[in-house]
């Protein structure tokens, strides 16, 4: 019986060193080069080939300093970094979204680049752009792309309505919007389809058009909820089409951007509201002939300002090679570098030299449209508030919800975002 | 007799109807996968692909290692379930056949090891594996799937190994058989249908795993095919529909052949013959 048992420990103890002898064990590095390993996001085929040929390009120049692409995804980013975090085994390079980063920037997880980054870099993109990254009084990434949110029209039914055409110089004012659609509706069309199955940043970024701020800071620091006349006027306009008006669809609400898509192609939506890069999905999917066309998002008393929320390239703080990982970052977004990746990925550079390129300025797909809207754009509103994520899950989402399907009124709205999350924020800054 | 028949009808129409149930997202997605872009997007989809293709794997092939993560998800699952039941399979007979204080505690163990969130267990299970250098190794995924999957095995054979009569095991010791030879003479061959159902079970977790290899996993070499998969997916939950369709299809069929291959050994009769009436 003694010999069975130690046998039976001695087979468990093999399998163990086995396990352990299979296991690649680290970088191996010896040879005094170094490896940085880059995480990227890049999802869609020609970003990621743009990435990859970028850090191939930078291999074959930095003998010395090796990088390994390595392939994130954006739906499971936070957790699976939370985790790496805490393990000490996260990327050198780390691709995220600016609203992604306060947790693990205050968490003293990523590498503060206010003295790593070159003047090139930092001049070259706009302190409004840099103010997504900064938390305290640190810089925790390089904001460098960002998609501002556009109408996406069929061109087709714009024309025959007659209606004014909207420019980025001339957009159509949030009321001119209501009464387009209205125009734009009847015969089982809606003149507009608003995919709001998070509806929470949609209206928050929306509302800096008219001088919405909903998160107001006193002077102890402390962050409350104020809902104004200002961030009345975006959610009254949905509310309205939606229930008022009809010339929104009801059924969208719930919906995601792609979900709207068919609808959209068929002509029973003659606009939808998306963000910039879903015209890769839309020049994809479109049936042969149909013509469509991008818009500015209406304007308010802020004019064309919006909130965004820059994709953004970080360094952990566990890198033994900062100085090496921000060099990786000034090469891959050096403004032409930054150009093939705002074009891999359907979006705006934040750099003012590469937003100069020609080929962010053809009329073709809308990209000039798009990139005349890129110096309206602003941090989103909760960018840095603590708490913000509980509110929007537990507070925001569910009554702009009820708000929007005509469930709830403008008041018990207001009662809810104030109140009730006012309560959720004071737990964060006890 | 008629009463019979309306029963039998209506028992098959409740099958069939689950049968329906059951294969809709699997033929949905196979319809998905060989339709090109602009047919994802039509506002009247139809089963059959009015223009089928074969681009959408093609496209797949090209962006992800496909291949190799799928070599990688089947070394872990087969990995998983050879080592969980080699496991399992003694432990479960002393569980089921000890019914002493220690045996109770091991059955309370296991009960209370299901209830644990993987997000609880995430990290420091990291660090484990980091300090055993695990990490990014398929052997370290097929440790975490082993001690994963154990509980619900054990529990799977216990059941199984309870269900052999223990007059067959006296009657070898009878015989002269001592434990270990009637373990491995008489219970082990009894018990085969409960092992392959263990093994399948453990191999199908290990092969739809997502978090953990999410988590282990650092470089694409070494990534399974469910991690694979959300390369797919793009911010705000935009997909790539067509070749995530291609690949979730291909992705699918390992488990579904394992499963053809050797349903047979669990649906079999587990005791036919062994016990003479």
């Amino acid at each position: 019986m003694t010999r069975t048992r130690t046998r039976i420990l001695t087979l468990f103890a093999c399998a163990v060193l086995l396990l352990a002898g299979c296991s690649d064990g680290g970088d191996g590095a010896d040879d005094g080069r170094i490896t940085l390993r880059f995480q990227s996001l890049a999802w869609q085929d020609e970003s990621v080939k743009a990435n990859k040929e970028l850090v191939r390009k930078w291999n074959a120049t930095h003998p010395d300093v090796r990088v390994e692409y390595v392939q994130g995804s954006w739906d499971s980013v936070h957790d699976q970094l939370l985790t790496s975090f805490e393990g000490g085994e996260a990327p050198d390079i780390i691709h995220d979204a600016s609203d992604d980063l306060a947790d693990f920037a205050y968490g003293g997880y990523l590498a503060d680049l206010t003295g790593l980054l070159p003047a090139r870099l930092k001049s070259d993109i706009p302190q409004r752009s840099w103010e997504t990254v900064t938390f305290g009084d640190g810089v925790y990434g390089v904001p460098f792309l960002q998609e501002p949110r556009v109408l996406i029209a069929n061109a087709t039914l714009l024309k025959k309505s007659g209606v004014r055409i909207p420019t980025p110089e001339h957009p159509w004012s949030w009321a001119e919007f209501r009464q387009v659609t209205k125009e734009l509706s009847g015969d089982g069309r809606y003149g507009v389809a608003w995919p709001l199955k998070e509806p929470v940043s949609a209206t928050l970024n929306l509302s800096l058009s008219t001088g919405g701020k909903l998160f107001h800071r006193g002077a102890d620091g402390k962050v409350t909820v104020r809902f104004e006349e200002g961030d009345q006027v975006v959610p009254r306009t949905v509310h309205d089409q939606v229930n008022t008006d009809r010339s929104a669809s009801p059924t969208t609400l719930g919906s995601g951007g792609s979900d709207t898509l068919p609808g959209f192609f068929a002509g029973k939506y003659a606009m939808v509201p998306l963000g910039f890069s879903y015209r890769q999905q839309i020049e994809q999917q479109a049936p042969e002939g149909f013509d469509w066309q991008v818009l500015p998002a209406p304007a308010g008393a802020d004019g064309l300002a919006q909130g965004v929320s820059p994709q953004t390239l970080s360094v952990a703080e566990d890198s033994p090679h900062k100085k090496e990982a921000a060099a990786f970052v000034d090469f891959l977004l050096q403004p032409d570098n930054m150009v093939r990746l705002a074009l891999g990925d359907w979006m705006l550079p934040t750099g003012e030299q590469a937003l100069k390129d020609p080929a962010l300025h053809t009329a073709e797909r809308g990209w000039a449209t798009g990139t005349a809207l890129a110096a309206h754009l602003r941090p989103a509103p909760a960018q840095s508030v603590r708490g913000y994520a509980e509110w929007k899950d537990k507070v925001a989402t569910p009554a702009l919800q009820e708000y929007y399907s005509g469930a709830i009124g403008m008041d018990e709205l207001r009662h809810r975002l104030e109140e009730d999350g006012n309560l959720v924020l004071a737990r964060y800054q006890r | 007799m008629r009463t019979s028949t309306a029963a039998r009808t209506g028992q098959y129409a409740a099958l069939l109807a689950y049968l329906v149930f059951l294969a809709f997202p699997f033929l949905w997605l196979i319809s998905i996968a060989f339709k090109p872009p602009r047919e994802l997007a039509s506002l009247h989809p139809t089963w059959i692909p009015k223009n089928p293709t074969l681009d959408n794997f093609r496209q797949a092939f090209d962006e992800q290692p496909l291949l190799h993560a799928g070599l990688n998800s089947l070394l872990a699952a087969l990995g998983a379930a050879v080592i969980a039941v080699l496991i399992a399979t003694p432990m479960a007979y002393v569980m089921a056949r000890r019914r002493g204080r220690l045996a109770k505690a091991a059955t309370g163990w296991v009960v209370v090891g299901q209830a644990f969130p993987f997000v609880l267990l995430i990290i420091p299970l990291f660090l484990v594996l980091k300090n055993l250098g695990l990490i990014n190794s398929v052997p370290g995924l097929v440790m975490v799937y082993v001690v994963w999957s154990l509980p619900f095995a054990l529990w799977m054979l216990a059941g199984y190994v309870r269900a052999v009569p223990r007059e067959l095991e006296e009657a070898a010791a009878v015989d002269g058989a001592g434990r270990l030879r009637t373990l491995v003479s008489v219970t082990a061959p009894l018990l085969a249908p409960g092992i392959v159902a263990t093994a399948l079970f453990a191999f199908i977790t290990a092969w739809n795993e997502f978090f953990f290899a999410l988590v282990l996993l650092k470089t694409p070499e070494k990534q399974t095919l469910p991690v694979i998969l959300t390369h797919f997916i793009g911010a705000e939950g935009v997909a790539d529909l067509g070749p995530l369709a291609a690949a979730a299809f291909l992705a699918t069929l390992p488990s579904l052949v394992v499963f053809a291959l050797i349903q047979r050994r669990i649906t079999g009769g587990m005791l036919a013959g062994a016990v003479k009436s």
